[in-house]
């Protein structure tokens, strides 16, 4: 080989190429049990939430091998600087895939409020239609109704939404006074930093299951409250659902901080997961606005 | 914490390569992944192949003879989903995976793990989208998905078992594509050979760079909507149903929001490959690089902004209507600039008609014919008379079978030498071509005039006067249908052997992959090659 230990930064580049690695067949078959669960669970067979379970044990098991290996490779400075933008763009155009998924509900709920629900009101004084009388007098929120509607109350966006903007604002915050400590060597605030993003979103988390709770004893609101509950669970469902995960990943970045890894030079993985907790933030602030408040 | 300078620079490199099996299970190089991609591509092909020409068989007599419409709805569903999910776009991956890297001067892909799962994803969404039919068969659910590729609500709500295997294999799928379109980005933009601008970059790169781009932008809406539609079907939300203030037309919306992206995320990468096969086989150097680059960028843009054209009929208001149909007809631009450009390239060449030559020039008259009857069916006005009718049904497959298969047929007849380092067989090859054109127009040109006449599609009975077209379409589609097993054949016989090839297999070739030998080393340009 031509390449030289000491030339790891510059000088003609050598480009890491992993070993041939089970890892991604065992993910691929762990998903199919888990859909196969799935699809079994929701039509009510009984083998499917033993298939979800070995599903998601399989994927778990993977992941944590494979990310274990990763940080090992990285550990062992497989990865120079040519590598590392590779993450990087592709961190990236992960996460406009991620906005394109929000941008999916995002569109629904637009589509509701501006053309589905407006245009089933029209109907009623044009054809006295009486099929949805309930929909009269309710431009949005409003539950359709119909046959299977119930009244509810909506979500209010002063009490605990606002809040929890607040909340994850601060986060936003933190984690970048961590990256500021990351650059300066500062491991101190760094993990402190990092504790205090992470103790944020697990307090964000707690309100929603809470706020969740309230919607469903108290305020009659659900998944099937008409277009309004579900574009109101499922935007803020998956939210959280994506919260969590960034919750997950800060934790362990967190535990690789306290374990020394990253310096100021080499910290993709940090920063990756930052703009992934910063991606988080942006969503919530377009729910906030959209879902709760206008 | 300090980087140990003993980076296992070189682990990749053989010596503990397994062998067999576990080589194809656990590979990291794009040449493996490429060429399972292509050979998972050629299998679906025919699994594909065989169910429409059950349903052609069905459709060779009015009446129903074979099968009850609730199976030649399942057919036809599976049919499309296993060809655009299973068989086209794997190989535009399988191609983007062998050529990419070699073309740009690349080691490899730029997440060769990731790479791998890309392609193991593949066969469990396969597997899901054909595995209702086998658990009909044991007396499990009703068979596969029986409501057409596009899934509408409310049909999709109310449909049975097969349609959950139809959502988690579409999210499989879309998962596979993600992953492969990051893979390309992050390949083209960070892992060209020095002195690569992206103005150097070889054409097909830049229409698969597009492509992954349209992929990252729709395949997540798709996934969107098909949750919303697993949601109204098993959890109780009301986003497609009226009752309780939702729209079944916001399906069709996010659906066709992926879905007409999803046409030029077929042929894209198709014509990208389309200007080097004609100047090689011109000996002329591509003509209008940069106006071609111009128009993929201009048709990725535009995809996304046209889909309602698909849904004219479904009760838009007047100012959409026609927004949609002067934004689509808009598309016909750059299309027409790519077709010139294809022209101009062979114009005054010192021309040879070599096998994917032909299928060259056979992709560019046919897909010219679907450029011109989607004008036709972009008109708002027109569209009211053809919208669902088998005009739509040929529209289609002249574009995607003549322009999405026969423009990967060109692309491994063309690269199939680079491969396995031998020749095709010529002869094979030719008779392949006239039997595929041939036959392709006589199984697809009546359907254009069963549609201006108003056979609806998606039925499997039909009135008297359509009797005739429809025997010699179904006639047609058993030739085209039994003549890609001469594909097959000749792409096994160039594997197993045949005449040696060299490393620039053809005369007019030019670009990086052909300094390489044929087939090129398992890992190729571990130094990165210097571009003038």
């Amino acid at each position: 080989m031509a390449q030289t230990h000491a030339a790891s930064h510059a000088g003609p580049a050598h480009y890491y190429v992993p070993r041939p690695s089970i890892y991604p067949f065992v993910l691929a078959g762990g998903l199919f049990l888990l859909a196969c669960g799935f699809i079994l669970q929701v039509n009510g067979f009984a083998p499917g939430p033993w298939l979800m379970a070995g599903g998601v044990g399989v994927v778990l098991f993977v992941l944590h091998r494979w990310f274990g290996k990763v940080i090992h490779e990285s550990q062992s400075g497989a990865y120079r600087e040519w590598e590392d933008k590779s993450f990087r763009y592709g961190m990236i155009w992960f996460i406009v895939s991620e906005v394109a998924f929000f941008a999916a509900f995002f569109g629904a709920l637009f589509y509701v409020r501006n053309i589905s629900v407006p245009d089933l009101l029209s109907m009623l004084p044009r054809h006295e239609m009486t099929l949805y009388p309930e929909f009269k007098d309710l431009l949005w929120p409003q539950s359709g109704a119909g046959p299977k509607g119930a009244a509810f109350t909506p979500m209010g966006a002063w009490g605990i939404p606002a809040l929890n903007t607040a909340l994850l604002l601060s986060s936003g915050a933190t984690v970048t006074w961590a990256h500021w400590a990351m650059l300066k060597n500062d491991r101190r605030q760094l993990n402190l930093g990092l504790f205090l993003t992470i103790a944020l979103g697990v307090v964000f988390l707690a309100f929603q299951v809470y706020e969740y709770r309230h919607a469903y004893t108290d305020l009659g609101l659900t998944l099937g409250a008409g277009v309004y509950g579900a574009t109101f669970f499922m935007l803020t469902g998956f939210h959280g659902f994506h919260v969590t995960l960034g919750v997950i990943m800060l934790a362990v970045i967190y535990g690789r901080c306290l374990k020394g890894h990253f310096d100021a030079d080499r910290h993709f993985a940090f920063e990756g997961v930052a703009w992934y907790w910063h991606f988080v933030d942006v969503v919530w602030l377009g729910l906030f606005i959209f879902v709760y408040w206008l | 914490m300090s980087y140990a300078p003993t980076a296992p620079h070189d682990t990749q490199h053989d010596g503990h390569t397994p062998s067999g099996l576990l080589r194809w299970l656990t590979t990291t190089n794009h040449k493996d992944i490429g060429t399972m991609y292509l050979l998972f591509s050629l299998l679906m092909f025919f699994v594909g192949g065989a169910m429409i020409l059950a349903v052609r068989a069905e459709l060779f007599q009015p009446g129903l003879q074979l099968m009850q419409p609730e199976f030649f709805n399942q057919l036809i569903g599976v049919h499309a989903l296993v060809m655009i999910f299973a068989a086209l776009m794997p190989a535009a991956t399988g191609f983007a995976n062998w050529q990419i890297p070699l073309m740009i001067g690349a080691p490899d892909m730029a997440l060769p793990r990731i790479n791998n799962l890309g392609f193991w994803l593949l066969p469990p969404a396969a597997l899901l989208l054909t595995l209702p039919f086998l658990l009909a068969v044991f007396g499990v659910g009703d068979g596969a998905v029986a409501t057409g590729w596009t899934l509408y609500a409310p049909l999709s709500v109310q449909g049975g078992l097969g349609v959950d295997f139809a959502i988690l294999a579409l999210h499989i799928f879309g998962i596979s594509s993600i992953l492969g379109s990051i893979n390309i980005i992050v390949t083209i933009f960070n892992l060209r050979a020095p002195g690569m601008t992206m103005m150097k970059l070889p054409i097909f790169c830049w229409g698969w760079l597009i492509t992954a781009f349209m992929l990252i932008a729709t395949i997540p809406v798709l996934a969107g909507a098909i949750t919303m539609l697993l949601t109204d079907r098993h959890f109780g939300t009301h986003f497609f149903n009226a009752g309780g203030g939702g729209d079944p037309i916001l399906f069709q919306h996010l659906f066709w929001f992926f879905g007409h992206p999803e046409v030029y995320i077929l042929l894209l990468p198709l014509w990208g490959l389309m200007p080097h096969v004609l100047a090689t086989f011109s000996r002329k150097p591509i003509y209008g690089y940069k106006a071609q680059v111009y128009a993929f960028i201009a048709i990725g843009v535009l995809s996304v902004i046209v889909w309602a054209h698909h849904i004219f009929t479904a009760g838009l208001p007047v100012p959409a209507l026609l927004y949609f149909m002067y934004s689509t007809m808009a598309i016909s631009v750059p299309l027409a600039v790519l077709f010139f450009c294809w022209i101009a390239t062979m114009w005054r060449g010192a021309m040879s008609f070599e096998t994917p030559m032909l299928f060259a020039q056979g992709f560019i008259v046919l897909f010219g014919v679907a450029g011109l009857t989607g004008l036709v069916l972009a008109d708002v006005a027109a569209d009211a008379q053809y919208h669902h009718s088998y005009f739509v049904v040929a529209h289609f497959h002249y574009a995607l079978f003549a322009g999405g298969i026969m423009g990967v047929m060109t692309g491994v007849y063309y690269w199939l030498p680079k491969w396995t380092g031998h020749m095709i067989d010529e002869r094979l090859g030719k008779l392949h071509f006239w039997l595929t054109i041939v036959s392709f127009n006589l199984a697809f040109m009546p359907q254009f005039f069963v549609g201006l006449a108003g056979m609806p599609r998606r039925i499997p009975d039909y009135a008297l006067q359509f009797a005739e077209f429809n025997a010699i379409s179904t006639v047609g589609a058993f030739i085209l249908g039994f003549s890609q097993l001469l594909f097959a054949y000749n792409v096994w016989k160039c594997m197993r052997g045949g005449e040696k090839a060299a490393g620039r297999a053809w005369e007019g070739a030019d670009g990086l992959e052909w300094e390489l030998a044929s087939p090129p080393p398992h890992h190729s340009w571990e130094t990165p090659p210097a571009i003038r």
